[in-house]
């Protein structure tokens, strides 16, 4: 452990109503990988942001190398040896691999003029130490995802950094690409860079960190060298106290009947191999795999963006056609996506609007809307979804994450939806809505909803589904259930993917 | 009230503004230029020349709305005219009183081929739009030269001079002691706030101006709902172009230019956000009202036109820095 | 040789090659000496202007108020040339392209101090410009016989110089070469500094472009100012070349320009563009407009004409436009 690099003292940052950090305090030492710890939403952004001068806290200090800096921008950050590669890659489409490569790096050095054989030379070599081959005239948006992660690292790399910040940097990756990564981090860490290595994946912060620390709604919950964890310690760190739910069990309806959700042959070219799946009535269905191997690509399938499918679908047994978003809507499938910020709310529109979105011609009376009846109807639903707020009125921005999250279920629910697919539900929200959700969630199938639940948290996912389907590369290639479906089996397969 | 509102206590503060606004201006004439400032004349004459220009600031507000812009408004609003005032000229000859006296049925005729290219010219756009997806703005530029130049093409460039009387009524009539062209303007504003507060078509359009991917993902009808909107303009558009040439006895391509900018400038002024999601009938209404009291002040105080359309210039760079400046406390 | 075809300049370079073909088929004066010149020298004012454009659409703005400020800078310093006696030509260019630079920079200031939609902000300063003018400083032409001597002298200059058939003089504008000069120095700043390719970045991806160092002030500042300043240098060309100062002059203009410089594959979006696919939008439309005139077109249908090529140009780069934005997202 070298000498100590960032040192954080009280920082504290609000956005808004939204405190996304209170009085974290933690240091960063050269020569040695730390893993900072915590779920989405639990502040790791910002406080990255923070470091990079990209943020400037509300309170608390930020020394580097034993300075008090008064204010950090981007700029000053880069030059005292600051590199963070984000999780978006913040890489330019337009230019080239090479431009992209050199920019940062020229723009730190204060460079007037760009030439265009240093700039190849900068980029040449960033590429060899990362041992990846990669056309340098390429524009960068004609790349494929891993391999933009990879020049975004091999940019961060260039300046020999004194601090690398590395924000959940193997999303993308597969297993043998993770292990590259890894070999590239050591090696750093050995020639005395400090690495702040971002992640909410237990495994792989036991496989490379030496120090961990734990952020949960915006404070630091635990601090200290690796071995001072274990994984379910690290785990209930993150989440907060154990779930002790009982795992979801689900019971088969009675009377025979067709399944809520039947797929034959689905599948989508260059996206998704021919699959079979039934989903009853009252089924919790988990979707694992790595990112980009299929999960997304079936949510998004099934909701309609994907109308030159191939295969049979079903829903209650009459056979729909999904060939827009609306055909699927109307069908009663919903999806309520990841990002629900950008791809789901009317962050300046009210609530209740934002919950009757996908309903408005249910309320339609004549050419008119009965807006009384669809009032109603939206406080109603606050209720059920015990959206924590009396005024529907209200901007939907204004609420926390649990209860946006609330509020995209209740608008598929004020259209009932008879299949829910949920893409990373609790994503993003605090440990205490985390608990009401699943309940929720639960209950919603037990009175009848078919629910999809594609997600990256292994226990979420094992303790609310009855099932869980695996997916990679786009083929279906096991489903756990039962005895099989446990955190530890999930873990290992998912960890054996390639 | 409209309930459903997408933030009430800000659109209330902003209507209680531009009501402020509105007192303000009145004082400020009155104080300067009161013997010709306070004359009930003046009133009853922008009571006339006034809703044409509310017209297109609908038209700007319900495309802005949807997060686009109809730079076109002009272009068809003179098309239409210049194609009725044609129609009639070539019914009832160039001039004289044949023209004049053309009956009703012929001039519900030119009603509604005037109508109809105002639909035609909002299908124009909404096809480019939402069919080949091409920008808004750039879309628009290319539609205004279009139209623009078709009302050259078919004027040679002089205006179309004489109009039926049946025609001018619209335009210089009064009904119940009201100016025909204020009726005709409250029947749209009532529409369109119908519209927006009160049917699916109104609220998917704020919704899908305020972000568009998400209103792909809540199902909605977004590029009919966008296309429609478009119609919708050059429905008002043309309108506003029958008005004019009512109220003018006349056609010409470049007609009501400067009012391109007024009718963004009320828009803008009257609550609506150029990126889209929200707008505000009352409030463009009342911008209008503000801004034609303004217009009419300094036509007294006989300042240049030049001068009044830097002011606009101006006053639309300060709502916007209002808007802005707001938004962000 | 894929890439090849897929850049926008070939494609907008094909387009100009055939068309010239075909109107040359047509009406062989098309390739006169005397049309072939003066084809040259309707580019040089559009051009320069065009390369502002350019600029400010990579940055993924957009700006209407560029022909106002070319004709306040125009105006404004003949009037003060009259006024004071001043002859010179280097002098008076440089306070045409210092008032063109200051209006540009209040352009620059609105838009990101008070971080205001580019449109609506240009559409503002650019009638506040022209109504100001007209209605401040005056509306009277400035004919031949007052225009500075010296200025028309430099607008006048030729490169070459020849006699046609009729002994008519057929001369190349010098103007050519500012033009030619200028959009040198625009693509080594757009290719070469690395301001220019922060340009690129910033259309890009505004968020990234800041985290990577880039000053999203400088950027802003730099792209209206270079606008206001080129369209002011150019207002004062376009008065030394056509001899005469009209500050009615240029209305519509923005529309032509815009158009030239999407057609030459910019997109509106930011991120896209370059001089040489600017400069053939340009040429292309000048060409449109004056073998129009050459075929015995009306005038009147000019007008159409422009407007149905800005929207087919629109439509391919939209096209292609969101290709690329699907690409991205995979």
């Amino acid at each position: 452990m070298g000498e100590a690099l960032v040192a954080l003292e009280g920082v504290s940052k609000r956005f808004g109503g939204v405190e996304a950090l209170r009085e974290v305090s933690l240091t960063l030492n050269a020569a040695e990988v730390h893993c900072l710890a915590g779920e989405n939403g639990s502040g790791k952004s910002t406080l990255i942001k923070i470091i990079a001068g990209v943020v400037t806290p509300d309170q608390g200090r930020i020394r580097f190398a034993g300075e008090t800096l008064g204010r950090l921008d981007p700029k000053g950050a880069i030059a005292r040896g600051i590199q963070v590669i984000y999780q978006d890659f913040s890489l330019f489409p337009s230019l080239s691999v090479a431009e992209n490569l050199a920019l940062p790096t020229e723009v730190g050095k204060g460079k007037r003029v760009f030439r265009r054989r240093d700039v190849r030379a900068i980029a040449e070599a960033a590429l060899a130490r990362v041992g990846v081959d990669l056309p340098l005239e390429t524009e960068v948006g004609a790349l494929g995802v891993a391999e933009r992660q990879l020049v975004a690292i091999a940019r961060a790399l260039i300046s020999t950094p004194r601090l690398l910040i590395m924000d959940e940097p193997t999303t993308a990756l597969t297993g043998r690409e993770i292990e590259r990564l890894f070999a590239v981090v050591r090696e750093l860490r050995a020639r005395g860079l400090g690495i702040l290595f971002v992640s909410h994946k237990v495994r792989e912060m036991f496989a490379i960190s030496e120090r961990i620390s734990v952020l949960r709604n915006g404070r630091l919950v635990a601090a200290g060298a690796v071995g001072e964890f274990d994984e379910a310690k690290l785990a209930r760190a993150m989440i907060g106290e154990d779930l002790a739910e009982t795992p979801y069990h689900w019971t088969p309806p009675r009377a025979p009947e067709p399944p809520r959700l039947a797929l034959e042959g689905f599948s989508v070219p260059g996206e998704l191999a021919p699959l079979d799946l039934t989903v009853a009535r009252g089924e919790i269905v988990g979707v694992a795999g790595l990112l980009g191997g299929g999960r997304t690509e079936l949510a998004r399938a099934l909701f309609g963006f994907r109308p030159h499918y191939r295969g049979r679908v079903a829903i209650d047994g009459r056979e729909v056609r999904l060939s827009s978003v609306a055909a699927a809507v109307a069908a009663g499938i919903a999806y309520v996506p990841e990002d629900r910020l950008t791809e789901g709310l009317f962050l300046s529109q009210s609530i209740d609007r934002n919950l009757l979105a996908a309903s408005l011609r249910r309320f339609r009376r004549g050419p008119l809307l009965d807006l009384a009846a669809a009032e109603a109807a939206c406080a109603r639903m606050r209720e059920a979804m015990a959206i924590n707020t009396a005024d529907g009125r209200r901007p939907v921005a204004t609420l926390s994450g649990g209860n946006q999250q609330r509020v995209m279920i209740g608008r598929w629910l004020l259209r009932e939806a008879r299949l829910l697919i949920l893409n990373g539900p609790t994503v993003g929200v605090d440990i205490g809505s985390k608990a009401g959700l699943h309940r929720r969630i639960r209950r919603l199938a037990e009175e009848g909803l078919a629910v999809l639940m594609i997600s990256d948290d292994l226990p979420e996912l094992v303790l609310n589904c009855n099932r869980v389907l695996l997916l990679h590369r786009g083929q279906l290639i096991d489903v756990l259930s039962g005895a099989g479906l446990s955190e530890q089996t999930l873990a290992e397969r998912l960890r054996a993917l390639t | 009230m409209p309930i459903l509102r997408a933030s009430r206590g800000e659109a209330l503060a902003h209507t209680r503004g531009l009501a402020l606004l509105i007192v303000v201006i009145f004082a400020v004439m009155s104080l300067l230029v009161p013997d010709k400032f306070l004359r009930p004349y003046n009133f009853i004459s922008i009571t006339y020349v006034a809703p044409e220009l509310g017209l297109l600031s609908l038209a700007m507000m319900v495309t802005m709305m949807s997060g686009g812009i109809d730079l076109s408004v002009i272009g068809t609003a003179n098309l239409a005219s210049i194609l009725a005032g044609l129609f009639f000229h070539w019914l009832g000859g160039a001039h004289g009183p044949a023209l004049a006296a053309l009956g009703l049925p012929v001039v519900a005729a030119g009603l509604g081929i005037a109508l109809l290219i105002g639909l035609a010219a909002g299908a124009f756009n909404g096809a480019l739009i939402t069919g080949l997806g091409i920008t808004p703005i750039l879309a628009t530029i290319g539609s205004a030269q279009i139209f623009t130049g078709l009302a050259l093409v078919l004027t040679g460039g002089p205006a179309i001079a004489g109009f039926p009387d049946a025609w001018d009524f619209l335009g210089n009539g009064a009904v119940g002691g009201l100016a025909v062209p204020l009726l005709i303007f409250l029947a749209y504003a009532g529409l369109i706030a119908l519209l927006l507060a009160r049917t699916a078509f109104g609220m998917s359009l704020a919704l899908i101006g305020t972000n568009r991917k998400a209103a792909v993902y809540a199902g909605l009808a977004v590029r009919r709902t966008i296309f429609l909107s478009y119609v919708l303009s050059g429905l008002l558009a043309s309108s506003a172009g029958i008005i004019l040439s009512g109220r003018t006895n006349a056609a010409k391509s470049d007609y009501g230019v400067s009012y391109l900018l007024q009718s963004v400038l009320i828009a803008v002024l009257g609550g609506t956000d150029p990126a889209g999601g929200r707008g505000s009938v009352l409030g463009t209404a009342l911008a209008l009202f503000a801004l034609m009291l303004l217009a009419s002040g300094m036509q007294l105080l006989r300042l240049s036109n030049f001068l009044v359309e830097a002011m606009w210039g101006a006053f639309l760079l300060a709502s916007i820095a209002l808007n802005s400046w707001r938004a962000r406390r | 040789m894929k890439a090849l075809t897929q850049r926008s300049e070939s494609v907008v370079a094909l387009v100009l090659l055939a068309a010239m073909a075909g109107i040359g088929l047509l009406n062989p004066a098309f390739f006169s000496l005397s049309n072939l010149f003066s084809l040259a020298r309707s580019n040089v004012v559009s051009g320069i202007m065009a390369l502002g454009v350019l600029t400010v659409m990579i940055s993924g703005g957009i700006d209407v108020s560029f022909p106002a400020f070319a004709v306040a800078a125009m105006y404004l310093t003949l009037r003060l040339m009259l006024a004071l006696h001043w002859s010179g030509v280097i002098g008076p260019f440089l306070l045409a392209t210092a008032i063109g630079l200051a209006l540009g920079l209040v352009n620059a200031a609105l838009v990101h101090g008070l971080r205001m939609i580019p449109l609506i902000v240009t559409l503002g300063t650019g009638a506040l410009v022209r109504g100001g003018l007209l209605g401040l400083v005056g509306t009277s032409q400035i004919n031949i016989d007052r225009m500075p001597p010296e200025l028309i002298r430099f607008g006048s200059a030729e490169l070459v110089a020849v006699k046609d058939a009729t002994g008519a003089h057929i001369g190349l504008s010098a103007m050519i070469l500012l033009y030619l000069l200028l959009a040198f120095l625009v693509h080594l700043f757009l290719g070469h500094t690395l301001l220019g390719r922060g340009v690129y970045a910033y259309g890009d991806d505004r968020e990234a472009a800041r985290r990577a160092g880039f000053s999203p002030r400088r950027v802003v500042f730099v792209v209206y100012g270079l606008a206001g300043a080129l369209a002011g240098f150019a207002g004062l060309l376009h008065a030394a070349m056509i001899w005469l100062a009209n500050p009615r002059d240029f209305i519509g203009l923005e529309l032509d320009v815009i158009a030239a410089v999407v057609l030459g594959g910019a997109s509106i979006f930011g991120g896209r563009g370059s001089v040489l696919g600017t400069m053939l939008g340009v040429f292309l439309l000048v060409m449109i407009s004056n073998s129009l005139i050459l075929m015995h077109v009306p005038t009147t249908w000019q007008r159409v004409v422009v407007g149905l090529i800005v929207i087919v140009a629109t439509a391919l780069t939209s096209w292609r436009d969101r290709r690329r934005l699907a690409q991205g997202l995979a």
